[in-house]
């Protein structure tokens, strides 16, 4: 049972030593540290850049023109934002060549609220994602779809943004969701890759024979199968959005939870299927309400699916407000929680028409 | 250089006939400009140069081989484009078959993208080519400035980058010392310890050896180098100061068509006579192309991903 981040390195391993992968690298990715949440602990191709998230951006987009294949991080989204320029040459710059260059690069960086990051370690990124155009915008919930999501960010030809919720990276995998080749004792597993603490320039990992799995961009993955309820989510909410259908059981209300796992493309065909089963449909995610990726699923919903439903469609965000809040008290009521999704879909199971 | 010079003349009057809706280039720059596009090793992939250029690079273009005709086609933005299909101003070059890097209007992003072209070319990777960034005076104040200054000469991890800024003393309206605190923008490379120069990029034969110093550095050390070229901005920053003559500026063609009369490599009347033939070369060339067609409107949805095309969000 691997955790997010374990799957993360074995895929990032997989990346370096099969699929061509060449530069891994962003601010403390490489030796000694390996990444603040240790994503990067062990790989052969990575480097430490300058704290300097622009130069990092700009290396990426350089080395893909450039015919190498990086995967570059941002060590946090909260500071991407600088970013954003670049971004968007990243996400147009095959078209507006007309085809003549392509952005093959992979970025990653930790996202969203759950580990008390206060202000800037809490940020979410997909809204702002999904408003670059150009590039693809993946999200895991698991560490199997993180490791099979991530092996297909290394083989598109297209920038990849990989967001990692950061409050599920060192969660493990549920049993059958194992990480293909890599041992199911979790204890083997650490001592193989995980970097020992202390004096560690000696160390190197005992990889696993791992295999390729992909999971293609753009599917999504019913995470529950229900009759009563749609919640489209991804990321940190799926699992909140799973213990409150389970919890909803009792009340005799059937949630399905459709894992989204692809924001841009995004899998209309599964959430046009949910949403003609349940009829009923909530939205969840953490970034700010005001212009949110879940706004634009309801518009669109609303548009070509408004005789399918049975309720008005709604939106369960983070607050409109500027940041995120150190105490529990702040950070809890800034982003949905799992009380709040049961609640919320508890509403729209009751909802007569 | 005359062809630079007439092209960037005629792409003016294109858009001073409604041919063209923005107009921005290079005219003042040919001395400098031209020369780079001749020395520079091009070609595709890492054992050639790379070339991160900006928007008043059209000596550079023409000095690697383009078509002039393929830069009145994007002043006219029609689908026929080669660089842009119709999408994108004048003088926003991309040439992947000559590693040059798309040009972008956000100034000086060039800087930060040069570094990793830059990596993968560095010692130790067998790489053959260089990389080659280039902007303004002004746009050394953004930060991706600094960004290429920091990264490239890490030492032990130094990349074989040549930053080249062409001085033109302006940015759009601001004089140089409007933005400026020191005297020349080379002084910045010292504190990186990168060795750097100083050109009057008016004088031909100085930019061509300024040009092969910084190159054979850059290629023999793999590390960055410093060039900052002294230039004229014959025509304003763009249409939107009326793209009009600015008699005060030093004309590199002028000077260096006295030096070869002088020098007895070519007469007036031959260079008059060739000054005469391309002007009417590109006039019937913008006259032609005003017959091709438009890109369509279904077009925009075209290559926004190299594999599909996800519009909608459709899979």
């Amino acid at each position: 049972m691997a955790t997010m981040i374990q799957a993360i390195r074995m895929a990032l391993h997989v990346g370096e030593s099969r699929l061509g992968v060449t530069d891994i690298f962003g601010e403390d990715v490489g030796a000694p540290l390996g990444g603040v949440f240790t994503g990067t602990q062990g790989l052969e191709t990575t480097w430490n850049t300058p704290l300097d998230e622009r130069g990092i951006v700009g290396t990426a987009i350089g080395l893909a023109l450039a015919g190498r294949k990086p995967v570059a991080e941002i060590q946090f989204c909260d500071y991407a934002f600088n970013t954003i320029d670049l971004l968007k040459v990243a996400g147009n710059t095959y078209w507006s060549t007309g085809g003549d260059w392509n952005v093959p690069l992979v970025m990653m960086t930790p996202v969203g609220a759950g580990i008390r990051g206060s202000i800037y370690h809490s940020h979410s990124f997909d809204a702002q994602a999904t408003r670059i155009p150009g590039w693809k915008i993946v999200m895991p919930s698991t560490p199997l779809d993180a490791y099979g999501l991530l092996l297909s960010a290394i083989q598109d030809p297209n920038p990849v943004m990989f967001l990692m919720p950061k409050a599920l990276l060192r969660v493990k995998s549920k049993p059958g969701e194992d990480i293909p080749g890599a041992p199911d004792d979790d204890k083997r597993l650490a001592q193989m890759i995980d970097a020992p603490l202390g004096d560690r320039s000696a160390w190197k990992p005992e990889w696993p024979a791992l295999e390729e799995m992909y999971i293609p961009i753009g599917k999504a993955k019913v995470a529950r199968e229900g009759t009563g309820v749609t919640v489209l989510t991804y990321g940190r909410n799926v699992p909140m959005a799973l213990a409150a259908a389970e919890e909803l059981v009792a009340e005799g209300v059937d949630t399905e939870v459709v894992d989204l796992r692809s924001l841009h493309p995004y899998d209309w065909e599964a959430i046009t299927a949910s949403v003609r089963k349940t009829n009923r449909v909530l939205c969840v995610n953490e970034d700010t309400e005001i212009t949110n990726f879940g706004e634009h699923l309801i518009r669109r919903i609303s548009e070509e699916l408004f005789y399918e439903l049975h309720a008005p469609p709604k939106l369960l965000a983070g607050a409109h407000i500027p940041g995120i809040g150190l105490a529990d008290n702040l950070e809890m009521a800034s982003v949905p929680q799992m009380s709040t999704i049961k609640s919320a879909i508890a509403e729209l199971a009751q909802h007569e028409p | 250089m005359l062809r630079s010079r007439l092209l960037e003349e005629r792409l003016i009057t294109m858009y001073k006939q409604g041919d063209g809706y923005f107009w921005i280039g290079g005219p003042g720059e040919e001395a400098f400009n031209v020369p780079l596009g001749l020395l520079a090793d091009k070609g595709t992939g890492v054992d050639h140069d790379f070339l991160h250029l900006h928007y008043r690079s059209s000596g550079t273009l023409l000095a690697l081989g383009a078509d002039p005709v393929d830069s009145l086609r994007q002043m006219k933005n029609v689908a026929s484009d080669p660089y842009s299909r119709g999408r994108n101003f004048a003088g926003h070059y991309s040439a992947r078959k000559w590693n040059v890097v798309p040009v972008t209007s956000p100034i000086e992003i060039q800087y930060s993208i040069a570094i990793g072209t830059a990596r993968a070319q560095r010692a130790g990777t067998g790489a053959k080519g260089i990389s080659i960034v280039q902007g303004g005076d002004a746009g050394t104040a953004e930060g991706d400035f600094a960004t290429s200054l920091v990264w490239s000469s890490r030492k032990g991890a130094e990349l074989p980058l040549l930053l080249i800024v062409t001085n033109n003393r302006y940015g759009i309206s601001t004089p140089y010392a409007g933005q400026h605190g020191y005297d020349q923008i080379s002084e910045r490379g010292k504190a990186f310890g990168m060795p750097t120069a100083v050109v009057d990029g008016n004088d031909v034969e100085a930019s061509w050896a300024a040009l092969t110093k910084a190159l054979h550095y850059v290629r023999t050390e793999k590390k960055p180098y410093l060039l900052e070229a002294m230039v004229s901005r014959l025509r304003g920053h763009s249409s939107a100061s009326g793209a009009n003559l600015a008699k005060e500026e030093v004309d590199c063609l002028e000077r260096f068509q006295k030096t070869l009369e002088d020098r007895k490599i070519l007469t007036r009347s031959a260079m008059d006579q060739l000054r005469d033939e391309v002007t009417t070369e590109l006039a019937e060339a913008s006259k032609r192309i005003r017959g091709e067609a438009p890109p369509t409107p279904e077009s925009i949805h075209d290559y926004v991903f190299a594999d599909k095309n996800y519009v909608g969000g459709e899979v």
